[in-house]
This record gives structure tokens, sequence and C-alpha cells, in this order.
């Protein structure tokens, strides 16, 4: 083809919100925003999707919280966020210091006031352009993964929350159900305007030196490396099944992972615990995509799947 | 970051010294730590500095399982893949007149280039070294090579004092300290933070998730708030921390 790097664009689109490209850091594993801006310049990115915040600060579960798996990890931090007036009043402005691109909120909630509330509450902010709906969090008791394992409340919560905000709304749903088309229909049926698929795995480890489980809540999410074909197997029939768009999430590292989350029907990609290991994985990933689209044949990543 | 491998040598059964050749202009204080991503693992291990100079710096780390197992098969001339600099680090500029530096196992890597910090601006600080057993003592030589009273505690008596660090403290009459800095695991430093009648400062040592603030995995409950051991660590002041609620 001999395109040369010019021809080639990364642009993308969901609901309305335009991205320059498709990388999306997701929501636990970017803070909000500012911790990463000595390592590059964050308006390289597409978008960012800042750590899942409830109505109430929140501490979280107790440490150890972190384990470590073949090619994955495992968390349990349950949702540590500084409550909603805590993000809008001093997360936020420390983060359009250094970062003035788009943002996705990424809303958790205990019961379907405190999700409609915290909506409410962060629409309007200068660059939240789109509303998260973390129905998927699998650290917190009750909490979040009983909404995203149930489809009649995905639909509630789903609807509550498009009653106070004008933002598109994406429902991040969870990959620990029987059947996550059904809970993507669901979303798409009570009104989401988009996806994202999906959140962490249900894991665990255990010490064989203590013989206790790793991580104090004894189970966690589990992401990274490991995790990338079984959230390519559900982005694959999720995309077919809904007319809405689909943010592809987990395990995502490189640029060849983002263009296989976008070959699978992703409009967009997250990408989490890279960022992790190397702070600068998204800078590298979005440096790599034109190089592996020209030796791919791929001009457009908006249409990558029209010209197959 | 790539530092290159100058030495990786075992001075106890357990434990390597581990010299780098690289860029150490991030580092600013003793007590930082640096973040090794080993091969074949996917989280880096955390492992705090002993001691730097400008491109150089030492590590001396304790093999305790799969990841510091492989570390300790990195040869001279490797290269590693290291985000330094990473931390806060203590504190030297104190003032303080006679600082104990109270380490335990492994935690009194850091406190050796503190010690040679707190040298150079004329405080003569002690150091206090509890270990496990003989077999665990390192890095006491290193500290008495700096010229600075070195204390030695052993939980089995093998060595010096039988008992805690701060049993050494009391049967060497040491009676004039006005501040500590500790590091070691977290029975002691709790045991330091809520009973030790001196002002101070302690390092943390916690599973973290990315070393930089990025994952909240190692929080803290603080009088500040919640505080990333990484960011806001590893090194804190005595009465910052919830010593109840770790």
């Amino acid at each position: 083809m001999g395109r040369t790097l010019n021809d080639i664009s990364l642009e993308v689109n969901l609901s309305g919100v335009t991205l320059k490209n498709p990388v999306i850091p997701a929501s636990g594993c970017f803070g909000y925003g500012y911790v990463m801006a000595p390592y590059y310049d964050l308006d390289e990115l597409g978008a960012f999707s800042f750590k899942g915040t409830t109505l109430e600060p929140r501490y979280g579960n107790p440490l150890p919280r972190i384990a470590e798996t073949p090619a994955g990890m495992i968390n349990s931090v349950g949702l540590m966020n500084p409550g909603i007036d805590g993000v809008i009043n001093n997360e936020l402005p420390k983060m359009r210091k250094v970062y003035h691109g788009p943002v996705l909120a990424n809303i958790s909630g205990f019961s379907i006031d405190e999700y409609r509330e915290c909506c409410r509450r962060i629409t309007g902010q200068t660059q939240v352009e789109i509303i998260e709906l973390n129905v998927s969090c699998p650290n917190v008791h009750g909490g979040g993964m009983a909404f995203g394992t149930s489809s009649d409340n995905i639909a509630a919560v789903t609807r509550a929350v498009k009653e106070v905000t004008d933002l598109p709304v994406y429902v991040k749903l969870s990959p620990n159900v029987t059947d996550i088309v059904a809970m993507a229909k669901a979303a798409e049926d009570a009104g989401a305007d988009g996806l994202v698929c999906a959140n962490t795995f249900l894991g665990m480890r255990i010490d064989l030196r203590t013989k206790r489980p790793v991580v104090a809540n004894v189970m966690g999410g589990f992401s990274g490396p490991a995790v990338f074909p079984m959230a390519l197997r559900m982005v694959y029939p999720v995309s077919r099944a809904v007319n809405i768009p689909v943010i592809g999430c987990g395990g995502v590292s490189s640029a060849e992972d983002v263009i296989e989350m976008m070959l699978a029907g992703a409009k967009a990609v997250e990408v989490g615990t890279a960022n992790l290991i190397d702070p600068m994985a998204c800078h590298n990933i979005i440096n790599d995509l034109p190089e592996v689209m020209r030796k791919y044949n791929i001009p457009e990543l908006a249409n990558i799947n029209e010209n197959n | 970051m790539k530092f290159k491998i100058l030495e990786n040598r075992p001075i106890n059964g357990t434990t390597y010294l581990l010299r780098l050749q690289g860029d150490t202009s991030t580092l600013t204080r003793p007590g930082q730590f640096v973040n090794i991503s080993v091969p074949g693992f996917l989280l880096r291990r955390p492992i705090s500095v002993a001691d730097y100079k400008d491109g150089e710096m030492l590590l001396v780390y304790e093999v305790v399982g799969h990841g510091t197992e492989r570390m300790a098969e990195f040869r001279p001339g490797d290269e590693m893949d290291i985000l330094s600099g990473l931390g806060n680090g203590f504190d030297p500029e104190v003032r303080a007149k006679h600082p104990l530096l109270i380490g335990g196992g492994i935690g009194v890597a850091p406190l050796y280039g503190l010690a040679k910090a707190l040298l150079e601006r004329g405080v003569q600080p002690v150091a206090v070294l509890g270990y496990n057993n003989k077999e665990k003592v390192v890095m006491d030589d290193m500290f008495r090579d700096l010229g600075i009273r070195t204390l030695v505690a052993t939980m089995d008596g093998s060595v010096g004092t039988k008992g805690f660090a701060t049993d050494a403290i009391r049967e060497a009459g040491i009676t004039d300290g006005d501040y500590f800095y500790a590091c070691g695991p977290m029975p002691m430093l709790k045991a330091l933070g809520k009973n030790f009648p001196l002002p101070g400062e302690l390092s943390l040592d916690v599973r973290r998730g990315c070393g930089f603030g990025a994952s909240a995995g190692c929080a803290i409950k603080t009088t500040n708030g919640f505080a990333g051991v990484c960011k806001a660590g590893p090194v804190f002041k005595k009465d910052v921390v919830l010593w109840d609620e770790l």
C-alpha cells in the first residue's frame, strides 16, 4: 500500500465525543490522571477514565490488596476514593492542570440513589464527557457486583442515571456472569449509550508460607495480559449483539492488542494493568499504533471492520 | 530506565548486594526505593536504595520468593529495567543530635545510606540492628566501617543482645537518643510507632501495585487521610500513621 504516517487516522468517536486515538487508561490504574503527568504529556491520550468514585469517601479493603499471578495480578482495593465532592473540589482541578482532553467519570455506588446522586453531581464538570457506570467492581460486598450480575439491576440503575444526566452513559459490565450478552442487551434496552467490556475477573491466590489468601479480602479482581483472550471473547459477541459502541477492556498491553480488540468489535480500548507495570505504557502504545496499522494495512481505526 | 549490573553477590545465606550503574539523578534522599522489572514476572519488585552516588546505586535485598530468586540470577553486565527515585525517603535534616537508626532484618538496608547522609551533616547516629538469628545478620560490618556505634540484637541471642533492637538500646544504656529512624518488618514498626518514646520516622513495607501512586494498592490511613505508601511514603513521621488501623 505504501501509505505514509500522514494517511493514517487514529481518531475514533464515542457517542459524539471525538477521541484523537482509541487509547483510554482504565479506571483504577491511572488515579485522577495527574499522578501520571511526570511520565509523559497526558494530552497524547484519547481519553482517560478516573478512579471509581462513590458518593462518600472510602478507604476500601484491608491490606494486603495486591497479589501476583502468572501474567496477571489480583487487586482487592475496594473502591478507595475521596468521594464525589472530593473529586470535584480537589482531584479534577489538579487534573485540569496537566490534562485537557475528555474524561470518563467512573461512578460506583451501593444503591440506585447513590449512583444517581453521583452522576447528577459530576454532570456539568468541565472535561467530563462520558459517564462510565461501574456496576461491576468485584471488591465491594453486596455492592457493585450485585448490580452487574443481574440484568434487572443493570436496567434499573441505567434508567435511573439517564434521568439525571445528559452525558452519554457507558455501562461497565462484569465478566463474572453466565451470559454477558444478556447483561449488555439489558443495558442497551434501558438506554445505555455504550458499554465497557469488561471489568476484572474474580480470582484468588493462597500463600503457601502463611497458608492464607494473599489478599486480605480473600478474593479480588484478576487483570493483566492473562485475561486478554477472555475479555476479547466477550467483546466479540457483545459488540455484535448491540447497536451501541463497545469499549474493549481487559489485559491490553500493546498496540497489537488494541487492534485485536478493535477487530473484535471495540470502538475504543481501555488499558489498565499495563500502566501499573510501565507508567509509559499508554504513551508507547499510542506511538506504536501507526507503525502497526501500516504493517497490517489498516488506514483508519474508526472503520477498521468495514474494509475486511 | 536501564541500569547495568556491576555486582550481584551474596553477603550472607539469603541476602544479596546489587551494585548498579545508571542515571541516579532522580534519587534525592536516603530511604527512597526503586521498582525492578524481573523477567518472567508481571509486577515489579520494590527494593529500597541502600546507598547511591552519581551514576551508581547500591541495593541489598533478601531472597524470599520466586521474584527475588530470579533477581539473584542476574550477572554483572546484565541490564535491568528499573523505575528509580520513587517515594519520599528519610529526612536527614531534622537536626537531631543523637538519632537512633533502628533496623529489623533486611530493613537495615536503607538506614545505611541514611547513616552516611547524617555523617555528612556532622551528626553521629547509633545503629541498632535486629535480626532473627546469626545467619540473618547482614550489613553490620558496613555500619561499623562508617565509624558509628553499632549494636546488634538477635531474637535467639546467637549474636549480640537477645531480643529486639529496643532491648539492645536498653542493654547498652543509651539514654541520650533524641530521634529515631526505623525500617523493618511491620510488627516491629507497629511496636515502635505505638510505643517508642522518641519522635521519629519509619519506612513502611506493604505490597504495592505500581510504586508510583496509580493503583491505591498500598494505601494506609493517616492523620492526613488515605496515603499511598509508595507515593506519600514509604517513610512516614511517627505521629502521622494511624497505627491501630494498620
